[in-house]
């Protein structure tokens, strides 16, 4: 059970976490809105959390992460349409489908792309962002359930706290372990250098592949929850701009940090959605004036991210945690 | 004969098209030339050439021969602030660092300029100075929006190649894509040879946003980026870095854009653009004329 011991310290504080939001779910405080962003946020840590696998700990940039989001999502949507699912336990191996074909597809698509360095490899997997999301515009054509451009209807709103919550905390205790196993190691010692891990013994190629796959399972489950969250799914929410969404809290979170991506996605998911409940219009349309004025600001000062290869010791997620 | 004449006219119109991604295009390989970096802003730029050019047509009514020099003068100064802003103070950063820099300046002016005070971010129609008349050959019509499209970039690109064969200035700016760190110590002056690159690639993006006016009159300021990221491919189709590459590689994703829209769907226009991308990363990354093999 070395497992959970190893991580004592982050079970206690996600249980604590875990029963305050219940307290607060249940005493009426908290609007549906609210409730539906708490659990986005959930989300969009650990869909991120797959992207600071791919590019913080590996160094892979990679500007098509929305994509996997999006084929999760869809993949999530299209079974459950398909096997009528309506209930938790019925959702949850529907669930882990939906990360394996996200893996999957990422697999594929990564064997011949992950030769590409840097800006090269960002246009490809920007490339790819752009051709799934002509993929489900078209997919009306392909069955009539999936909508097209018209977007997918009918999911049925199966996530709710527990879901959202215990498979964040799952994922995150795994991916946790994976960098601090020895593939983890290897990922990190191939974003320092590609040529010394080489000559090391490292099989780049294959560890690359492995940590891309990895980032794109944790999408393709981010991207099934997306779907029985919000119960609608439409191309545009998998478009560029939502791979630039998780770029950015992984990057203001700092890469290699999986406190950082935790933090950053809450403060993410707050300024975007939770400033919309009490501000004003004019002062909302600001938003995506100062985002990106704090991305550029973020990047002269500290290229590698706020929290870069930092680790919370309160949440336990250090090595000796 | 029918079925030929309806080929060519598509062929035209994928020209009309394909000149103006060329002309986008060449921005960018001569950027990533010099600077190793993917300008995302880039197909901003382009578009705030179509809002300058918007501007002076419809609302100051400056005649149509200063309309040119103007707006190329604009995003001209506008790469240059962007060059001195956003990316220098990052010479030395990472990478990526230097990337993400790029698409923060990209989103930024989007954003900036669609809020409601400055440019809408509606749709806008663009008023073309001139009536648009076509002119009947035997298999095809040409429109006098085609001439002009075809004559600007024409000209704009020989009097680009006498720049960057013979002239100092271009000899610097191949020395530079060549090897940054020798010619500085060949005394290159290295930050006014790169504004400079910057300052022409910015001027002809904004020569490519006025023509995109006069083809499809239409604007919003989230125009720049899909021709953005297809010049961009066209740059990486052609061999980045390689001036004729961009205008061939331009060309040829603007036919085989119309051709799919023609004959195929126009909704997978797009997909079957990335999909030559793929092909090309994967096959010879180093593009139809390319040479550096090696860096990709």
């Amino acid at each position: 059970m070395s497992f959970f011991s190893s991580a004592k310290r982050f079970l206690i504080c996600s249980a604590i976490a875990y029963l305050l939001l219940k307290g607060l779910f249940l005493s009426g405080l908290l609007t549906q809105y609210i409730q539906q962003i708490i659990l986005f946020s959930f989300i969009a840590i650990l869909t991120s959390l797959g992207l600071n696998v791919i590019y913080g700990y590996t160094g892979q940039f990679s500007l098509g992460h929305a994509a996997f989001y999006g084929i999760g999502a869809y993949t999530a949507a299209y079974l459950g349409a398909l096997f009528k699912v309506d209930s938790i336990l019925t959702f949850l191996p529907v669930l882990c489908l939906a990360g394996a074909m996200a893996g999957c597809v990422g697999y594929v698509v990564g064997v011949p792309i992950l030769r590409l360095r840097d800006d090269f490899l960002a246009i490809a997997t920007l490339g790819f962002g752009i051709f799934v999301k002509v993929l489900f515009d078209n997919s009306d054509r392909v069955s009539e359930v999936l909508g097209g451009s018209r977007g997918f209807i009918g999911i049925p709103k199966i996530v709710n706290l527990e879901v959202a919550f215990f498979a964040m905390v799952f994922l995150i205790l795994v991916t946790r372990n994976l960098i601090f196993s020895r593939y983890g190691l290897f990922w990190q010692c191939i974003k320092d250098d590609e040529l010394a891990s080489t000559a090391f013994g490292i099989n780049t190629a294959r560890m690359k592949l492995m940590a891309f796959t990895y980032g794109c399972v944790l999408a393709g489950v981010g991207g099934a929850l997306y779907a029985y969250l919000y119960s609608f799914l439409h191309p545009s929410n998998f478009d560029f701009l939502r791979s630039i969404d998780f770029l950015i809290i992984v990057i203001v979170g700092g890469m290699g940090s999986i406190t950082g991506t935790i933090y950053a996605g809450l403060l993410w998911v707050a300024l975007i959605e939770g400033l919309r409940i009490g501000l004003p219009a004019q002062v909302l349309e600001f938003r995506w004036v100062l985002i990106p004025l704090f991305l550029i600001i973020v990047m002269m000062w500290k290229p590698y991210g706020l929290l870069a290869r930092k680790e919370s010791k309160f949440l336990g997620l250090g090595g000796n945690g | 004969m029918e079925t030929l004449s309806y080929v060519l006219q598509q062929l035209i119109n994928g020209l009309q098209l394909g000149a103006v991604y060329a002309l986008i295009a060449l921005g960018y390989t001569m950027v990533y030339g010099v600077l190793r970096l993917i300008n995302f802003a880039h197909g901003d730029i382009f578009m705030f050439g179509a809002f300058t050019a918007y501007y002076l047509i419809a609302k100051w009514d400056v005649p149509i021969y200063l309309v040119f020099p103007i707006t190329m003068a604009v995003t001209g100064t506008l790469g240059f602030l962007i060059e001195k802003i956003a990316y220098k103070p990052l010479r030395s950063a990472p990478k990526i660092a230097l990337l993400i820099t790029a698409v923060g300046v990209s989103l930024f002016l989007e954003y900036f300029l669609s809020l409601n005070s400055l440019f809408t971010p509606n749709y806008i129609g663009f008023p073309r100075p001139f009536e648009v008349t076509g002119y009947e050959l035997p298999l095809f019509t040409v429109t006098n929006v085609q001439i002009i499209i075809f004559a600007v970039t024409a000209l704009s690109l020989v009097l680009l190649y006498l720049l960057i064969y013979h002239t100092k200035h271009g000899r610097a700016m191949r020395a530079l894509s060549h090897d940054q760190e020798v010619a500085s110590l060949m005394g290159i002056p290295v930050d006014g040879i790169i504004s400079f690159t910057f300052i022409v690639g910015a001027a002809l993006a904004g020569l490519g946003g006025i023509l995109y006016g006069f083809a499809y009159p239409q604007i919003n300021v989230f125009m720049g980026i899909m021709p953005g990221i297809k010049s961009f491919i066209a740059a990486v189709l052609g061999g980045i870095g390689i001036i004729h590459g961009a205008v061939l590689g331009g060309l040829i994703i603007g036919v085989s854009e119309v051709f799919v829209s023609a004959f195929l769907s126009s909704t997978m226009r797009d997909g079957v653009i990335f999909f030559i991308l793929f092909l090309v990363l994967l096959l010879k990354p180093s593009g139809i004329f390319g040479k550096w093999i090696d860096k990709v």
